[in-house]
């Protein structure tokens, strides 16, 4: 019998039958997140539905040296929920209550599998919600959230998930259930987790701030011929002074797949458009609707539209937020990448990406956070046609290194996971690594939270690859301390 | 299973929030994308185990996840094939055989359900023993409507003002047999607005029920049989009031795509749903206030299937006087779903008693749906739910009463009499 069949066996002191699936049919359904590119079918699925399940569960792992994975909906873009073909994938989809809402301190408190919209739905009608905006939020939970420190189209003026989340209960990879709150005095520990992509233990309970619903909102839809055209007038507006809710631009690609898929619209011949929604109090947000207007007039907008009423919004929004799933219209396979360059080294990465798909003959949709610079550019290819997921990888990666090039990020919002831990030596020397791993080991000396996520190898917390038990080389050679 | 679909569903997850039974049970496989991930194993050498078929069974086939994908992944297409290989492939259990055998010998067959009527009613006192002998027949038991009077309906009902149209009416099964009154008050909102309208006495299922349970021959036959029926009646259009029979009949063209000529004739034949049918004719006859708090229900093979969404709220909202409410997580199934509340009655409970909460939450006198399983499922939840009653009645009655300047007390049937 293997380790994990001995775990597995002790499942049932803790969950009922129906919640640990072993059967291999059912266990292939959470061989993959969001990115199906990378595929692990799950040695065994807990669905858990309280934090002290997930606590037991740990535990067990812990005692037999187990790796384990948390997942949520399973939205993600980078396969931080991959499972492990040798661990238990921990599932948080049952926990979905929010468990108390605080209009006066601005405060709710909700289980991790509680989705992100599910939040504002349940304030709405009280002059809330809860701000980051993930283009999935109808769908991504709110432990995903916390796991990848997700942002949205609106984080350009408000901020990601570390901005709006004030306290964590968590399961450490020990099995202990900790709280962390933004007033706890010292090291900022609720600010190492929110973003810890499952390396540092599993969100069980989580404490958002809301915000108020904004007095006034406009959406402006402006249409461009050229992408440079819509990068100038980001440029320009945020040069202004300007910080609008969001700020994002489409190009010709990416607007013909959501055209496809949603019929949003969009003016007819646009090579670009961009969507710049202001928010705040009425005065303040018709004096800035002047100015956006025109500047993208004098950037070159051949056509503007005002959204008059909610409808109208959401129309411009959908199809801005169903882009990524819409390019299946276009495109049998895809790669969402995600990256981050500077606003002003905006213009010169796009033609970068430019040239590569002339190089390698592979199309890109480019959908892009404009306000702060952050790249979704879409790598279109082929899975039947032999070599062109290759080329589409390539492609993708040397978009990253043109990102790093003009002094930028790997990414943006969708988290390192298991996509893009090879290209983490790219943005950090072995002494960056090697800091961030005694972080990790601090939480998770086995190594049994999430391995084989962020980092591109196991470097410190165990030399060789694979689980390491017993005390850190680091801490052994009295270079470091654990606490 | 076409491997083409399948490889359209790009793992998004849109489809979740929309699913009842991953809304109920919070679990991968029992989702759309889990399913279809299902389909693939199969199309990849895995056999139909019994965890599959369950997983496959326990799907509504609501079609809510077609609404919400961006990819536009035919799922709808995708759940009739992979019934379709269920059946063939997967062997249930003698008394889930059986069980089946008496749904589709009885609800496809009007003269057999007319029968029935009787003792349906009569097992209404009889549920709790029935519910211990078999889950299935319990559900039967407590979804029968109180008897409606048989309505005898001529053969064409002549319009009254100009013609402005000749329109064949889809009788349905359970529609002709548990409201009849639907189907007059159907008949009458029609001549009222200036069609001929022709009913075909001899005709028979539509094959809906059939078809959304993998049963492919049976559909087909079915289907050419009721092709055949409206061509002989010669009519511009036939107009459907309910609305899991509307959908498949639009789906013909692809049912028959194998059986040379049907394909064509399929095509040929112009399917509407009631409501679909009568904003594109535009209103010509006097709306009567109507003094009554209207709860609107989206039948999913209205609303998901067909795409008709805004048709009967746009009907509705023009009767003077008619407060139109909302129903919170309207694109949420109801649990009926065809055959679903008969042979999966546990979920069906579990999403009808979800639904029940939020139809009377609206507060509102009348509950109106477009769909005979909706109308009787719902009205069983309201039942079991005890607070509160709330009447329930098709779209077209509440036109017809509109049209010929009714009392609104005159509408619907009240679920608490229905014991």
């Amino acid at each position: 019998m293997s380790t994990l069949q001995r775990l597995t066996a002790r499942l049932s002191e803790i969950l009922d039958q129906d919640s640990v699936i072993t059967d291999p049919v059912r266990l292939r359904t959470y061989d993959c997140d969001g990115l199906t590119y990378h595929r692990a079918t799950p040695g065994v699925v807990v669905l858990a539905e309280s934090a002290e399940q997930i606590a037991a569960v740990v535990r067990l792992c812990d005692e037999y040296g187990v790796p384990f994975v948390a997942r949520g909906s399973g939205t993600g873009l980078s396969g931080g929920a991959l499972p492990r073909t040798d661990g238990v994938l921990i599932v948080t989809s049952r926990m979905r209550r929010i468990l108390e809402i605080d209009i006066p301190n601005r405060r709710a408190v909700v289980e991790p599998g509680v989705t992100n919209l599910a939040i504002t739905e349940a304030v709405r009608d009280q002059g809330h919600y809860y701000a980051p905006d993930p283009s999935s939020q109808q769908i991504c939970s709110i432990g995903g959230n916390v796991a990848e420190n997700s942002g949205g189209a609106h984080c350009l003026k408000y901020g990601f998930t570390v901005n709006h989340v004030v306290g964590v209960e968590l399961v450490t990879p020990q099995g202990e259930i900790v709280e962390l709150s933004d007033r706890d005095p010292g090291y900022d520990l609720l600010g190492a987790f929110i973003g810890s992509e499952g390396t540092l233990g599993i969100a069980t309970k989580i404490t958002v701030r809301l915000s108020r619903t904004p007095e006034a909102v406009t959406t402006v839809l402006a249409a461009f011929t050229g992408i440079e055209g819509g990068g100038r007038a980001v440029s320009a507006i945020i040069g202004a002074g300007i910080v609008p809710a969001a700020i994002e631009m489409m190009d010709a690609l990416a607007i013909e797949a959501a055209e496809a898929a949603v019929h949003c619209g969009y003016p007819e011949g646009a090579g670009a458009v961009l969507v710049v929604e202001l928010d705040g109090p009425h005065a303040e947000v018709d004096h800035q609707f002047a100015a956006v207007e025109r500047i993208c007039r004098e950037t070159g907008a051949f056509e503007i539209r005002v959204a008059a009423s909610a409808e109208e919004r959401a129309a411009i929004w959908k199809g801005r937020k169903s882009a990524f799933a819409a390019v299946g219209r276009i495109s049998p396979a895809y790669i969402v990448q995600d990256g981050v360059v500077p606003r002003t080294a905006l213009p010169e990465v796009l033609a970068g990406i430019d040239r590569l798909q002339e190089e390698f003959g592979i199309r890109v949709a480019n959908v892009f956070h404009a306000g702060d610079g952050n790249l979704h550019p879409l790598v279109l290819f082929d899975d039947a046609v032999p070599g062109q997921g290759e080329r589409a990888e390539t492609v993708s990666g040397r978009i990253l290194d043109l990102c790093i090039e003009h002094g930028g990020s790997i990414t943006g919002e969708h988290g390192v996971g298991v996509d893009k831990s090879r290209y983490m030596p790219r943005m950090f020397s072995e002494e960056d690594l090697d800091t961030m791993q005694l972080v990790r080991c601090a939480f998770d000396p086995k190594g049994l939270s999430n391995p084989g996520k962020v980092f591109p190898t196991p470097r410190l917390c165990g030399e060789v690859p694979g689980v390491r038990r017993g005390v850190h080389p680091l801490v052994e050679s009295g270079a470091a301390e654990q606490f | 299973m076409d491997p083409e679909l399948i490889k359209d569903c790009v793992h998004c997850g849109f489809c979740l929030p929309t699913c009842p039974t991953y809304v109920l049970w919070g679990e991968e496989m029992d989702s759309p994308r889990g399913r279809i991930q299902l389909m693939d194993q199969h199309v990849h050498g895995t056999p139909v185990t019994d965890e599959m078929a369950g997983h496959l069974d326990a799907c509504l086939g609501c079609m809510a996840c077609v609404t919400a994908c961006p990819s536009g992944v035919r799922y709808d297409r995708l759940i009739e094939q992979t019934r379709a290989v269920v059946e063939e492939e997967h062997t249930r259990t003698p008394e889930e055989r059986a069980v089946r055998a008496m749904v589709f010998a009885l609800f496809p067959y009007r003269r057999r359900l007319r029968a029935m009527r009787l003792p349906m009613a009569l097992s209404k006192r009889l549920q709790p023993l029935l519910e211990r002998a078999n889950p299935t027949l319990g559900a039967m038991a407590e979804l029968a409507p109180p008897a409606a009077r048989p309505v005898r309906l001529p053969p064409v009902v002549r319009a009254r003002r100009r013609r402005r149209a000749t329109v064949g009416l889809l009788t349905g099964c359970v529609q002709g047999e548990f409201f009849p009154q639907v189907n007059a008050a159907t008949a009458r909102v029609l001549a009222l607005e200036g069609c001929d309208v022709v009913i075909p006495p001899r005709q028979g299922c539509c094959g809906a029920l059939s078809l959304h349970s993998g049963r492919e021959a049976e559909a087909k036959r079915f289907a050419m049989r009721t092709i055949a029926t409206f061509e002989r009646a010669g009519v511009d259009t036939v107009v459907v009031n309910a609305a899991g029979c509307g959908s498949s009949m639009k789906d013909y063209a692809e049912v028959l795509k194998d059986e040379p000529g049907w394909s064509g004739r399929a095509d040929a034949l112009a399917v509407r749903d009631l409501a679909e049918f009568l904003v594109e004719l535009g209103p010509v006859a006097e709306r009567h206030p109507l003094p009554v708090s209207v709860a609107y229900h989206d039948a999913c093979h209205l609303a998901h299937a067909q795409g008709v969404r805004s048709q009967p709220r746009e009907l509705l909202g023009g009767i003077p006087g008619l407060d139109l409410r909302e129903i919170a997580e309207s694109a949420i199934c109801c649990g009926s779903a065809g055959t679903y509340n008969l042979f999966q009655p546990v979920a069906a409970r579990e999403l009808g008693d979800r639904k029940a909460e939020r139809v009377l939450a609206t507060g509102a006198d009348l509950l109106v749906s477009a769909n005979p399983g909706c109308t009787m499922q719902i009205a069983a939840a309201t039942r079991r739910a005890g607070k509160g009653e709330i009447r329930v009645a098709h779209t077209a009655e509440v036109l017809d009463a509109a049209l010929r300047g009714l009392s609104p007390q005159t509408l619907g049937w009240v679920t608490e009499d229905a014991g």
